[in-house]
Formats: structure tokens, C-alpha cells, sequence
């Protein structure tokens, strides 16, 4: 039977790329430990392998042989499926997301595939739709588990995300104006080249208002510091996953870790020219794709060891009163630029 | 069977059984989720009509925004189990609902019939027609044909908004 | 192969449902929960008809039937809201003030 060797392209890189996630997920729980313990002053995990480089994964081996708990009161398929449901939309987004160019694996195929799962026409859209998604599992969560401090977490958190949802959609309109599309591969591809022959034509050069505000409501909606209230040890013991325990408790951490992934993934195609930099190879350009969101997630990660945690009436305050005016007016601003310059 | 006509019968499937499960459910939560799954196999059911820009508005508006409101809501009310309908005629009253799914099966029943006397509708298949789902020109007729509507549904939104939050406010003591 | 006809009669079949979500059922949100389902029923048949005319219109009256689906459960809801407060309850027919 002769198998199509499209086909088998496009599902080797599907198995690439969930690895590559599932994968990224368990460095940024060492990346996590080993920033925090040195802005701290110590040293973090080094028993696990050079350096603790395999603490992630002994720390899955204890999750998995957790028990796993179920509250009597508690909605039992809800309870089970609010955590997938996180998971999945995590995974879903990054099917949208390209890391390099177009490539024929070395020759092996007729006709190049780029390097992404899909490209639809609508990419932007789809992020964005799979992102509200999301908060589906966060809001499961804190209902099923029947429970005040999970209930009060997921109300939170919910109203948080769906809050910066909206700044999120503004930075990235603004984005769209510029690159007159919505496919993530054309603004990737609109942003190649490079002004007085050293600074590359980035987006965030020409909407550095527009970064921040993603990158602040990107930051919201993966619940991250300083904007982690929802799951602020102090005040509700661990918020909407309270009552998870082992593989459950896995999931939404994989789904938190992934989120974070997708939020730097579509920041550098969007502002920081994705795959594209000097130096590589056309086939070695993903190399430049994982560096840039290497470099994004490690702010992110100082981010939360080093700033306080914003109160919740002031998180939704600064979202609706701060946020939403800044990027309106960025996108204001945006437009008449487009006009003025053609 | 090709693989769009296999993927149009699974969605159309999911989109009925959802339905009749938020129809048919007893827990309103259920009833929520199941309309957002029949939510996502209509959007599915757009992206096979060459409509993707309408798929992702239905999962971002309707999934995304409109099904967290009910959410809420059912959330908030902590709402109970309903209770059996009072009925007009004391015989008729156990089998109220078996009485209304044949009814409501008969109204299906009728639609179909006329449906099926209509000749046959084939889509265009060709590359011109598949353009029509482009954002651009979406955009185009929205903002130059339809900008009235558009306008007026801006400050319809604000409209209920402000009447939404007013009606929902807890009474002030005077 | 797929014709409009088979998108025209699954619209008929889930505007059905909807309508008997509407008339059997007793709980307030519920009935509205059935409503959307009419309504996107309706937005289903114009998104077949309007690819089977080569027209966007199609699509551009969806755009607007979710917005006012949307504008239309929130003060739904609103009012759901102030009813249970008044009422305990989300039947129908516990609010009988304006019948016979």
C-alpha cells in the first residue's frame, strides 16, 4: 500500500510538535526552580541528574503515583473533564503557530511542507477563540469540586481572563493592521528584513506599546505572577485545583506551563519576527523560533520571582481602567499611521 | 465516501445529539456544556462551508463569551432540579412531555418533508466560489455596504450592557 | 456528496429541537438555552444558502445575528436574575402576575 509521503510528513510533525510541547513544559519546571532559587539566593535542585536537569521528571514519577483524590460531593464527570478540557485547549492553540520555513526534510519529500500543523487564513482568530476556550476548564474545575476556596478561585480566575481577553484581542489587531493579515505565517513573513542593515524590521519596534500590552495581558491569561491571585497560596490555599491531586493536578499544571509556551510562541511571531535571524540556515531557522521564546519565557519566570502580586480588585482595575484605554489608543494610533503612510 | 461528506455527517450528528441532550438534560450544568459542544460542531460544520471567519467568531462569541455568561449564571443561581410542569387537563397531565416530543417530531417531521421536495442544490466547487471566505472581503462589505447595521449594533451592545447591569443590580435601599 | 438540501434539512431538524426545548421545558434558562439553539440554527441555513449563492452576505448576516444573540442573553440573563431573586424559583409558572 503506498502511503503517501505528505501524510507522513504532516503527522511526524504533529508527534514533533506535542513532544516538543510536552517537553517544554517539563524545562520550564526546571527553568522555574533553578531562576527562582538563584534570584534567591540559593541553588535550587542538583541532585537529579547534571545540574537537576531531570527533577521534572521525577517530580511526574511522584505525581503519578499519587492517589487520586475525589471530593464525595463533587461532580464526578465534570471533575474529570475540566482538566482535560485545559489540557486540550493548551495543546490546540500551538497547532496554528509556524517555526520555520517551508522545508523538503532534506529532499525526501516532492513538495516542501512548512513548518507548522496548519495554516489557515484566520490563525489570529483561531489562538485567540481557542484561549477563550480555555477558561472553560479553569471555571469546571472550581464548580465541580464543591468547594469555597476552589469556587472562589475559578470565579476569580475567570473573571480575570475573560477581562484581558480584551486587551489581548486590541495588541493584536493593532498587529494585524500592520501586516494586513491574519495568517501568522504572512506577519511572521511581512516582518523579514532590515532597516539601515542592522535592526530587523520586528514589529516591536514600530508597536512597542502594543508588546507590552500583550505581553501584560498574555501574562493574565495564563494566571501568572504577578497576576496569580486566583491561585495565591496565601489566600486560597491553591485556588480552582485545590482539590486535584495526582494525574488531574498533572494536567492543569502541563496545561498552565503550555499555555505560557503558546503565549511566547505567538508573541514572537507576532513582535519578534519568529523564525527569522541572521546567521542560520533557512532549514536551521527554528533554531532563531526557540531561542526568541526561550528568551520570553525566562521573563516570564523572572517576572513572577521578582514583582509582588497585585491584589484582585487592583488586577481587575488596572485591566479595565489602564489596559483596555492603552491599547485602544495603540490601535488608534496604529490606524492612522497605516492611513497617513500608506 | 470522501472525507468532507464523512466529516459534514459527524458534525451534523453531534450537533443534533448535543442538542437533544440540552433539550432532554435535567442539570442545567450539562445542559451548558453540551450546547458549547454543539457549539464547536457548527463552527466545524462553517469551516466545511468555506466560512472559517464565521466559525471562529461562533466559538469566540457564542462558546467563548455568551455560554460563560449562562455559566455564570447557573453558577450563581444555583439552580435546582426543575419540578414537572401544572397541566390544563388533570388526565393528560403524567405524559405532558411524551405529548410535546411528538409534537415537536412531527413539526421535524414536516419541515423535512418540504425540504426534501425542494431539487437538488449542489455547491459551486470551483476556486471562485471558495474565495468568498476571505476576511478581506467580509471586512469590505461590512464597513462600506452594511455600515449602518454595523454602527446600530454598537450602540445596541452598549444598550443592553447598561440595561443588563441595571436589571440585574440589587434594589437600592432608599 | 454534500448538498444545501442536507444543510437546509439539519437546520430544520435542530430549529425543531430548539422550538421543543422552548415549549417543554420549565426552567427559565433552559428556555433560553434552547432559544440560542434556534438561533443558530437560523445562522446555519444563511451560511449554506449565502455559499451556495457565491454571496458574503451570508456570513455578514451571521455576524449580526450573534451579536444580537449575544446582546439578547445578557439581559435575558439579567432579567432571570432579578426573577429568581424575587421568586426563589426559575419556572415559568411561578410568574403568573400578568395572566388571566
Amino acid at each position: 500500500m503506498r502511503v503517501d509521503p505528505q501524510i507522513v510528513a504532516h503527522l511526524g510533525l504533529i508527534v514533533v510538535v506535542f513532544n516538543m510541547l510536552v517537553l517544554s513544559a517539563a524545562f520550564m519546571v526546571w527553568l522555574e526552580r533553578k531562576v527562582c532559587a538563584y534570584i534567591q539566593d540559593r541553588v535550587g535542585p542538583n541532585r537529579v541528574g547534571f545540574e537537576g536537569a531531570l527533577q521534572p521528571f521525577a517530580d511526574v514519577i511522584k505525581l503519578l503515583f499519587k492517589e487520586q483524590l475525589r471530593p464525595k460531593a463533587a461532580d464526578t464527570l465534570l471533575f474529570l473533564i475540566a482538566p482535560v478540557i485545559s489540557a486540550c485547549a493548551a495543546f490546540a492553540a500551538f497547532s496554528v503557530i509556524p517555526f520555520g520555513t517551508e522545508t523538503t526534510l532534506f529532499g525526501l519529500l516532492d513538495q516542501p511542507i512548512p513548518l507548522q500543523i496548519t495554516d489557515v487564513n484566520v490563525a489570529v482568530l483561531v489562538i485567540f477563540a481557542i484561549a477563550s476556550m480555555g477558561v472553560y476548564g479553569i471555571v469546571l474545575a472550581g464548580w465541580s469540586s464543591n468547594s469555597k476556596y476552589s469556587l472562589l478561585g475559578a470565579l476569580r480566575s475567570s473573571a480575570q481572563m475573560i477581562s484581558y481577553e480584551l486587551s489581548y484581542g486590541l495588541a493584536l489587531a493593532a498587529v494585524i493592521m500592520l501586516a494586513g493579515s491574519l495568517s501568522l505565517r504572512e506577519i511572521v513573513l511581512n516582518q523579514s528584513g532590515v532597516w539601515w542593515g542592522f535592526i530587523p524590521k520586528w514589529y516591536i519596534f514600530l508597536q512597542p506599546i502594543g508588546f507590552f500590552v500583550y505581553m501584560v495581558a498574555g501574562v493574565a491569561e495564563t494566571n501568572r505572577a504577578p497576576f496569580d491571585f486566583p491561585e495565591a497560596e496565601q489566600e486560597l490555599v491553591a485556588g480552582y485545583h485545590t482539590e486535584y491531586s495526582s494525574m488531574s493536578f498533572a494536567l492543569f499544571f502541563l496545561a498552565e506551563y503550555v499555555n505560557m509556551v503558546t503565549v511566547a510562541a505567538v508573541a514572537t511571531s507576532l513582535y519578534l519576527g519568529g523564525w527569522l535571524g541572521p546567521f542560520l540556515p533557512d532549514w536551521l531557522a527554528w533554531i532563531w523560533f526557540l531561542v526568541k521564546v526561550f528568551l520570553i519565557l525566562f521573563f516570564y519566570v523572572w517576572m513572577r520571582w521578582t514583582l509582588p502580586r497585585y491584589r484582585y480588585d487592583q488586577l481587575m482595575e488596572f485591566g479595565w481602567k489602564w489596559l483596555l484605554p492603552i491599547g485602544v489608543i495603540n490601535l488608534l494610533a496604529t490606524a492612522a499611521l497605516v492611513l497617513w503612510l500608506g | 465516501m470522501d472525507f468532507s461528506a464523512l466529516a459534514f455527517y459527524v458534525f451534523a450528528a453531534l450537533a443534533i445529539l448535543a442538542s437533544l441532550g440540552v433539550v432532554g438534560q435535567r442539570n442545567p450544568m450539562y445542559s451548558v456544556m453540551l450546547l458549547i459542544t454543539s457549539f464547536g460542531a457548527l463552527a466545524g460544520l462553517y469551516v466545511l462551508l468555506d466560512a472559517p471567519f464565521t466559525a471562529v467568531t461562533q466559538i469566540i462569541i457564542y462558546a467563548g463569551a455568551i455560554m460563560v455568561l449562562f455559566l455564570f449564571v447557573v453558577m450563581l443561581l444555583n439552580v435546582p432540579r426543575e419540578e414537572p410542569a401544572p397541566a390544563l387537563f388533570a388526565t393528560l397531565a403524567p405524559h405532558g412531555l411524551k405529548i410535546g416530543a411528538v409534537l415537536s417530531l412531527i413539526l421535524g417531521g414536516e419541515m423535512v418533508w418540504a425540504l426534501k421536495r425542494l431539487p437538488r442544490g449542489w455547491f459551486d466547487q470551483d476556486a471562485a466560489a471558495q474565495s468568498v471566505s476571505s476576511v478581506a472581503l467580509i471586512g469590505k462589505s461590512l464597513f462600506t455596504q452594511h455600515a449602518f447595521a454595523f454602527e446600530a449594533t454598537s450602540i445596541l451592545i452598549l444598550v443592553a450592557m447598561v440595561g443588563a447591569v441595571v436589571i440585574a443590580r440589587r434594589g437600592q435601599p432608599s | 456528496m454534500i448538498t444545501l438540501n442536507h444543510y437546509l434539512i439539519l437546520s430544520a431538524l435542530l430549529f425543531a429541537i430548539g422550538t421543543a426545548g422552548v415549549f417543554l421545558r420549565r426552567n427559565l434558562i433552559t428556555m433560553l438555552l434552547s432559544i440560542e439553539i434556534m438561533l443558530n440554527a437560523v445562522n446555519l441555513t444563511f451560511v449554506a444558502v449565502g455559499r451556495y449563492l457565491g454571496t458574503v452576505d451570508g456570513q455578514i448576516i451571521t455576524f449580526f445575528v450573534m451579536t444580537v444573540a449575544a446582546a439578547e442573553a445578557a439581559v435575558g440573563l439579567a432579567l432571570v436574575i432579578a426573577l429568581f431573586r424575587h421568586r426563589e424559583t426559575l419556572s415559568p409558572d411561578a410568574f403568573t402576575a400578568l395572566k388571566w
